[in-house]
């Protein structure tokens, strides 16, 4: 992260942790229920607390997501969801809400589409740029050259079992922050954040890290306020899909303004 | 034939077959994939590793396998020889446990005591429940809900080995879910859990491990042959669901070049139907389960449901291996319908008392296109990967052989 280039979101995050104790990041899937459902609900969750979006493109093998998320973009799918709508929602999320959008997906729906042809049309839609997955920097070459053609954010993963070299590879590569995966596992709430979240964010820092979020597993307002005593931002998602699936866009807000209320204890 | 098979060897050793391969995978499998790449080359290395792995072999699995000419079938191949290598005489009744052994000895190495796998016809998943008994390893099987009914009498099978099988309820139900909810199970359990993959695809190190492992099979039936007919067989058939059969014949023969490879595909109702699983033949090249190679996948790069009468070649993708001998033109894939395969094992069943699974059945289908094709001066070596004991319930069906009464009573 040593060029000029400026991330909206990296600037999001370090005016969180000087206002608050850091940043609220949201991920809900792109067309679950339906696509205008879940523009409107991520518009709530930005009026709600949320301070950056992440929007999930569904996919058919979403192997890094539990049955929650699994269920949500299979129905997604199953009522026509088609990459277009991606852009057209993160478009019109923008047009009503200034959080910066990241949009996360797997590979080979961008590979598809053509790596560059992706990267311009999410940079001309006012997306800040993708989170992915199942995409390791030693597999994102043809990605890294788009991202900085079209001046987009990248966050690659990193995991309590990455070696200190791959960590240090992934602070290096990626915009915008990195991706802490807090615990060996899947998306879904967890009961308590893993401890190994604490030790690798110790280990991000010391490759020199100094925009790192951690999620997997966040549920409640105690757990956000405990991630960011030693990250710059949480990241939710199940919580607010289950929300959304069982009480609409109601109860989507509430949870994010619960939420929200973690990342003001100081 | 291309001037790649005058070098030494065109095999690849992965990660990279050409474009196709690689490790498209979360962050927090590469530890995991780093360290049985590593354990992988240190055991293939090792004397020990190998002479343990011979001897099951041989006291186990009941190897070498061994080579039977079907002259009453051939006949109906335009006269050509063919040979049969008779993977169906494995113990559990495959090639699979070929591959499973190997994988099984490698967790004892590395020390961990959990297995994993995926199942399509459920061959792979038995094999792999027969490891862990032999081994005294816990085992979870992941098996599409689609496949546990169609191959019922592996369910039961692999339950009784002691594993537990878990009918997987996402996407299509089939064997590409299966993979996921595995690969799930990989990412939040590695520490104490190995996944046992059942075939040539996936991220490295599978595609070349699988390989390492199934390669005996075309390495026996290579001498074998020389051995019965002085010569090298004019054609290599085998079956393509993931490829591993395929793959453990063709290696022998690779650096051969007046050895013809053909690789037949599942086409379903037929390869001009939506409901097909020929990969190469339909799909085009994308990424799936952690690997680049070709995949049926719509315009989105969603995958494709596949469809075959066969649970074991019901899979959208395949090893990169062969989309990379495909590409390169040394190996030929070609489609072959549930009718074709079902007349091919009718057809075996009556002419030589051969039972083969309807996997095999599109080899030897395949086959027989093939012989008409090269005449009666050709020999043709087909992979007869399995037996057809699993499937009775299938082909009963199909030929309408079950006593309606009887079943009701
Ligand atoms: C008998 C038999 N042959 C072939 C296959 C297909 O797998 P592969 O293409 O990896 O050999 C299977 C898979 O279940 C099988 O059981």
């Amino acid at each position: 992260m040593t060029t000029s280039y400026t991330s909206a979101v990296r600037d999001t995050i370090a005016t969180r942790r000087d206002e608050a104790s850091g940043a609220l990041i949201a991920y809900l899937p792109v067309g679950f229920p339906d696509l205008a459902t879940s523009i409107d609900a991520a518009v709530a969750l930005v009026q709600n607390g949320v301070d950056i979006l992440e929007l999930g493109l569904p996919y058919s093998d979403p192997v890094m997501d539990g049955a929650v998320i699994q269920a949500a973009t299979q129905q997604a799918l199953a009522n026509g969801f088609k990459l277009r709508h991606a852009f057209e929602a993160v478009a019109e999320v923008r047009r009503q809400v200034d959080a910066p959008v990241l949009l996360m997906t797997y590979w080979n729906p961008v590979l598809q589409y053509g790596v560059d042809r992706f990267a311009d049309d999410l940079a001309t839609a006012g997306g800040a740029g993708l989170i992915t997955p199942d995409l390791i920097p030693d597999e994102g070459r043809v990605w890294l050259d788009a991202s900085d053609r079209a001046g987009l954010d990248r966050v690659f993963l990193s995991a309590p079992s990455s070696s200190d070299e791959r960590l240090r590879r992934s602070v290096e590569l990626s915009r915008g922050f990195v991706y802490a995966v807090s615990t060996m596992g899947i998306t879904g709430a967890r009961a308590d954040v893993d401890q190994a979240a604490r030790g690798l964010v110790e280990r991000l820092r010391a490759a020199g890290g100094d925009s790192v979020c951690v999620g997997l597993g966040i549920s409640t307002a105690e757990q956000v306020a405990e991630v960011l005593e030693y990250a710059d931002g949480a990241i939710v998602g199940s919580v607010f899909v289950r929300a959304l699936a069982e009480g609409g866009v109601a109860a989507a807000a509430e949870a994010a303004a619960r939420l929200a209320e973690g990342t003001s204890a100081r | 034939m291309t001037t790649e098979t005058d070098r030494e060897t065109i095999q690849q050793p992965g990660p990279y077959f050409g474009e196709f391969g690689g490790r498209f995978v979360p962050e927090s499998l590469v530890a995991a994939l780093d360290e049985l790449t590593a354990e992988w080359e240190a055991a293939k290395a090792d004397p020990a590793f190998a002479a343990e792995l011979t001897a099951l072999h041989r006291d186990y699995t009941g190897r070498p396998s061994i080579i039977t000419e079907v002259p009453r079938f051939a006949e109906h191949a335009g006269g050509a020889r063919i040979i049969l290598k008779r993977e169906d005489l494995n113990h559990t009744g495959s090639h699979k446990i070929n591959n499973v052994l190997g994988q099984a000895l490698l967790t004892k190495r590395i020390g961990k005591t959990r297995i994993i796998a995926e199942t399509g016809a459920g061959q792979h998943g038995v094999a792999t429940a027969t490891a862990a008994a032999l081994f005294g390893l816990d085992c979870v099987i992941y098996m599409g809900e689609v496949d546990t009914e169609r191959q019922a009498l592996n369910v039961a099978r692999m339950r009784l080995l002691g594993a537990e099988v878990i009918p997987v309820t996402t996407g299509s139900r089939t064997l590409k879910d299966a993979i996921n909810d595995a690969m799930r199970d990989w990412v939040t359990n590695v520490e104490t859990t190995n996944y046992v993959f059942g075939t040539v695809a996936g991220p490295h190190p599978f595609p070349a491990m699988v390989r390492d492992l199934q390669r005996i099979i075309g390495d026996e039936a290579r001498a074998q042959v020389l051995d019965l007919t002085g010569s090298l067989p004019t054609a290599v058939a085998a079956c393509v669901g993931g490829g591993s059969n395929a793959m453990g014949i063709f290696t022998a023969f690779i650096d051969d070049p007046d050895v013809a490879l053909y690789g037949y595909e599942a086409a379903g109702d037929g390869a001009d139907t939506p409901r097909n699983a020929a990969t190469i033949t339909k799909g085009r090249p994308g990424v799936l389960h952690g690997a680049r190679s070709y995949m049926l996948q719509d315009e989105d790069g969603q995958t494709l449901e596949s469809h075959s009468i066969s649970a074991g070649l019901d899979y959208p993708g395949v090893g990169p291996e062969h989309a990379w001998l495909s590409d390169i033109g040394r190996a030929h894939y070609l489609p072959i319908t549930d009718t074709q395969a079902m007349s091919a094992l009718r057809l075996l069943a009556r002419t030589e008392g051969i039972i083969p699974a309807i996997e095999s059945a599109h080899a030897l289908a395949g086959a027989l296109d093939l012989g008409r094709e090269l005449g009666p001066e050709a020999t043709i070596l087909v992979n007869l990967s399995g037996r057809g004991d699993k499937d009775m319930t299938t082909a009963g069906e199909w030929f309408d052989l079950i006593d309606r009464d009887a079943e009701q009573m």
